[in-house]
């Protein structure tokens, strides 16, 4: 594991998301109502929607574009066969961490 | 041989180190105990009691004089700590040395006090010992007004006492619920709901910014400028580890005096106990671990061999009649479950959060009889997978007494008003069904209640089956969504008659089943909170679908368009040119004109979203909201104006009405239109409301549509002057607000309540049509402003948080 620093809890809002940039892509970041904080791919796998642009309920997030929802805990989408890749993320100290080694174009190869 | 101990402060957990002492090995040391208050250790747990009235001093004593000179320890009470000599190993009092062989600092912590001016005002006062305490006591004696800053546990232990000895009591606080560090959003809404029943005032996400007054405190003035009069001040934000002492001597000071497991400072014959320490970069505060260091002292100071280990604590408030618990962890980190649980009619909310097949916390609040039990789980990490399905019902394991859907009627006090539109309570409704009205139609002949509109139908016939039981058949009636039982009719209903005003209130009075609802209901309940209580509730972002929150729509590719108001579809060479720009500058690859007689700039990514708004704000285009549940477009031909045929300034009110409904949020996408004659270029007969002008005056229609249905408007009324038209447009539009159910359309609410019963609100009843006009004007002096204007000051908010390819490159 390399724990990267992306930013500040309070950057994201609660209930809500943030993307940010790297090697695979755009990742989402969300901060569910109760300061956790998960990560995954910031593409459903139906049609491409920005998933850092949806509902954040619970640890789910719903796509803005066609309502998929997906669990944040395995990125598992709900009653379909398909997933997000998740990224191991966590919080210390108000900022958010994440790991980098799976964020590079290497690792992804 | 007899040691020499010193002990500087005479505390909780100083009074423990001296009783392990005494009960071990009562002749190992010499004990001389300082303390700058004038008396021994008392209880100061209990000082809120005390406060509140339940309890005297004499009550909370732990250690009086007697003992202490029966148990041979020489007490300086009164004397301060000048200073610690380590070289000579001498203290020095104020009235004299004493030399020592070994030392302990339990100096516990000072209450901070925050730096805002008029800090040190006569009548401002922390909460800590009891001399703090008796202050409070004169001070309430004399009645008046408080404020207490700080809606922890001990700010509010404090609020609640000074309001039993009967001030108005106010409390601030920073963050946006009470106790966030024990509680969560709902436990700390349960919480603050008992406090205000009891008078007390709770202002959260409140600011202090000055405290007011000439020789005394007159006054508490807050960052919105907002001024609180007070009579006292209580400061009880926090409290810090008083290190003085530790610091002039020399030792390792952190935020607290650090120790090692073992309660030893970096001076082996010098140790520290209770709040004033730090260990692993831990302060505490609680009872619990203060005991337990006290217990590894003593045996530290007999060298026998023991260690402190952090353990989780669990946190009880003491105030009467608030019941509730929190332990362990139930915020923060991935991979956890919750298991919720609430009952509204007994106020109960529960959550436990698992990780594994470890609970690892659990928030109370109502009933806390399984705390401890759950406590053990948490402490002792088992595992739980065996009993989860029934591990929220606590060890009596009495397997899952399901929640009542109707206990949120139920709970309903008699007053409740359940029809609005009659004015129909439920001790009425109650009374007629228990006088023989059985069923529907015979409690709206009796007693006219759900006879007008209908939407409170579904909470008649859930009465019905409260006081008949099974003599009583329920219809199938759609709830919302799979994480509440009942309709969008009844929640409406609901939250005005119970005066539910966020949505934590929603969630537990009416028994949500999930922790914040879902993407079905949550945009509906933001709605009808900020619908019914536009002062009260603000609009969360976080519960509006993407297009709401961004302000733009969002397109298939992820992109999003712009759309600039232009009142009532009019615009000028400066706009446009402005428009080209932008659309030059951030290559937008589509323009294109809607229906609604506005252009579109498809095509932006999401990063220029704010720089685009800023741009156009500069020549004075504002958000066309073309995105939102609210008010889209007016629009209109070019009436008297221009045209040969128009017969009024049809132009002119289109404008007039867009500027006054402009900003305003709607159950679901609200369009209009002006025609300036009967040929009805502005196509106004298939809007939601539809005006034609006519040579007498106006025609308005309502309940039009053109998407998915087509309707024709139907005529609302023909009215003389254009004042009247807007008043009629007003309030038939501020009555669907409070109305209908989120997501319908005009036409499908109108379907459902029925023309004529909007007519006699809004065409007949002239004092209702002027309740409707004032409530949406009160409504739009909170939401008539231009959001893009607002977003584009915070640009970053937009951009990726983080670019991590550029540190890869590196």
């Amino acid at each position: 594991m390399s724990w990267i620093d992306i930013g500040a809890l309070d950057d994201i809002p609660l209930r809500g998301a943030r993307k940010i940039k790297t090697d695979v892509g755009c990742v989402a970041v969300f901060r569910t109502d109760t300061d956790e904080v998960f990560a995954a791919m910031d593409r459903c796998p139906h049609k491409g929607g920005p998933l850092s642009e949806g509902i954040v309920h619970g640890q789910s997030v719903t796509c803005p574009l066609h309502s998929w929802v997906f669990d944040l805990n395995t990125g598992q989408a709900r009653g379909e066969d398909a997933a997000i890749t998740t990224f191991p993320i966590r919080t210390e100290a108000g900022r958010v961490l994440i790991d980098s080694l799976q964020l590079t174009g290497r690792s992804a190869a | 041989m007899t040691q020499k101990l010193v002990i500087i402060g005479a505390g909780m957990a100083s009074g423990r180190v001296i009783e392990h002492l005494i009960e071990t090995a009562p002749d190992a040391y010499d004990i001389t105990l300082f303390n700058a208050e004038a008396r021994g250790n008392y209880n100061r747990i209990m000082l809120s009691p005390v406060l509140s009235g339940e309890k005297t001093y004499a009550d909370i004593v732990t250690h009086d004089d007697d003992w202490y000179k029966s148990h041979g320890v020489t007490c300086r009470f009164g004397e301060h700590v000048v200073r610690i000599d380590r070289d000579r190993k001498i203290i020095e009092g104020q009235n004299g040395t004493v030399p020592y062989d070994k030392l302990v600092i339990a100096t516990g912590s000072a209450p901070f006090i925050i730096p805002v001016p008029g800090k040190d005002l006569p009548g401002v006062i922390t909460y800590r010992d009891l001399d703090d305490t008796n202050a409070m006591i004169k001070a309430a004696d004399k009645g008046g007004k408080a404020v207490v800053i700080g809606g922890g546990l001990l700010g509010l232990e404090a609020a609640a006492g000074l309001a039993e000895r009967g001030m108005e009591v106010t409390v601030l606080h920073l963050m946006g619920h009470l106790m966030e560090r024990q509680l969560d959003e709902a436990a700390g809404y349960l919480l603050r709901r008992d406090l205000e029943k009891r008078g007390i005032t709770i202002k959260t996400q409140a600011s202090t910014k000055a405290i007011l007054g000439q020789d005394q405190v007159e006054a508490v003035l807050l960052a919105d400028d907002e001024t609180l009069p007070a009579d006292l001040v209580v400061m009880a934000v926090g409290i810090r580890p008083e290190t003085r002492l530790a610091n002039d001597a020399g030792l390792e000071v952190a935020r607290g005096i650090e120790v090692d497991a073992q309660m030893q400072t970096s001076d082996p014959d010098i140790f520290a106990v209770g709040e004033c320490l730090e260990f692993n970069g831990q302060l505490f505060g609680l009872v619990a671990p203060l005991y337990e260091q006290a217990k590894v002292l003593a045996h530290t100071l007999l060298g026998k061999s023991d260690a402190f280990i952090v353990r989780d604590t669990a946190t009880k408030l003491k105030v009467t009649g608030c019941d509730l618990f929190s332990a362990g962890d139930f915020a923060e980190g991935a991979g956890r479950e919750d298991i919720v649980f609430r009952d509204p009619s007994r106020g109960v909310y529960k959550r436990l959060v698992i990780e594994g097949d470890r609970l690892i916390g659990a928030v109370m609040y109502g009933d806390t009889a399984d705390g401890n039990w759950f406590f053990g789980l948490i402490k002792d990490g088992t595992d739980i997978d065996d009993m989860r399905d029934t591990l929220i019902f606590g060890p009596a394991l009495q397997g899952g007494a399901s929640v009542d859907p109707l206990s949120a009627v139920a709970a309903l006090p008699p007053e409740a008003e359940i029809c609005g539109c009659n004015g129909i309570c439920k001790g009425t409704i109650v009374n007629a069904i228990q006088g023989g009205a059985a069923d529907l139609g015979a409690v709206r002949a009796q007693t006219k209640a759900s006879a007008s509109c209908g939407t409170c139908t579904g909470l008649v016939e859930q009465l019905l089956q409260v006081t008949l039981g099974d003599d009583f058949q329920m219809p199938n009636a759609q709830p919302i969504c799979g994480c509440c039982d009942l309709t969008h009719e009844d929640v409406r209903r609901l939250i005005k008659s119970q005066e539910l005003k966020s949505q934590e209130a929603v969630w537990q009075e009416l028994g949500w089943k999930t922790r914040n609802g879902c993407p079905s209901c949550r945009p509906a309940v933001n709605f009808y909170l900020l619908a019914d209580w536009p002062l009260e509730y603000r609009d969360d972002p976080q519960s509006r679908f993407v297009n709401e929150r961004k302000h733009a729509n969002i397109q298939k590719d992820g992109t999003f368009s712009v759309v600039p108001r232009m009142w009532g579809g009019i615009t000028n060479p400066a706009e446009l040119r402005a428009i080209a720009d932008a659309a030059d500058k951030y290559n937008v690859p589509t323009v294109k004109v809607t229906g609604g007689q506005r252009i579109d700039l498809l095509g932006v990514k999401g990063e220029d979203l704010p720089h685009m708004w800023a741009d156009l704000n500069k020549v004075g285009l504002v958000s066309g909201h073309a995105y939102s549940k609210g008010l889209r477009t007016v629009k209109t031909c070019v009436g008297t104006d221009h045209c040969r045929f128009g017969t009024q300034d049809s132009t002119g009110l289109g404008i007039k009405l867009e500027q006054i409904m402009w900003g305003s949020w709607t159950p679901h996408k609200v369009k209009l239109a002006v025609s300036g004659c009967p040929r009805n270029c502005a196509e106004a007969t298939c809007k939601d409301v539809g005006i034609i002008c006519v040579d007498s005056g106006y025609q308005v229609g309502v309940a039009g549509a053109a998407g998915m249905d087509l309707k024709e408007t139907q005529r609302l009324a023909d009215v003389t002057t254009e004042e009247e038209a807007i008043d009629l447009t007003l309030a038939f539009v501020q009555l669907y607000r409070e109305n209908a159910k989120y997501l319908d359309r005009p036409y499908k609410w109108v379907a459902k309540v029925g023309l004529d019963w909007v007519k006699s609100r809004v065409v007949d009843d002239l004092d209702e049509r002027a309740r409707l006009v004032a409530a949406f004007e009160l409504s739009q002096t909170i939401y008539r402003k231009d959001p893009w204007a607002e977003h584009a000051e915070e640009a970053q908010k937009f951009q990726p948080l983080a670019d991590l390819t550029l540190e890869a490159a590196e």
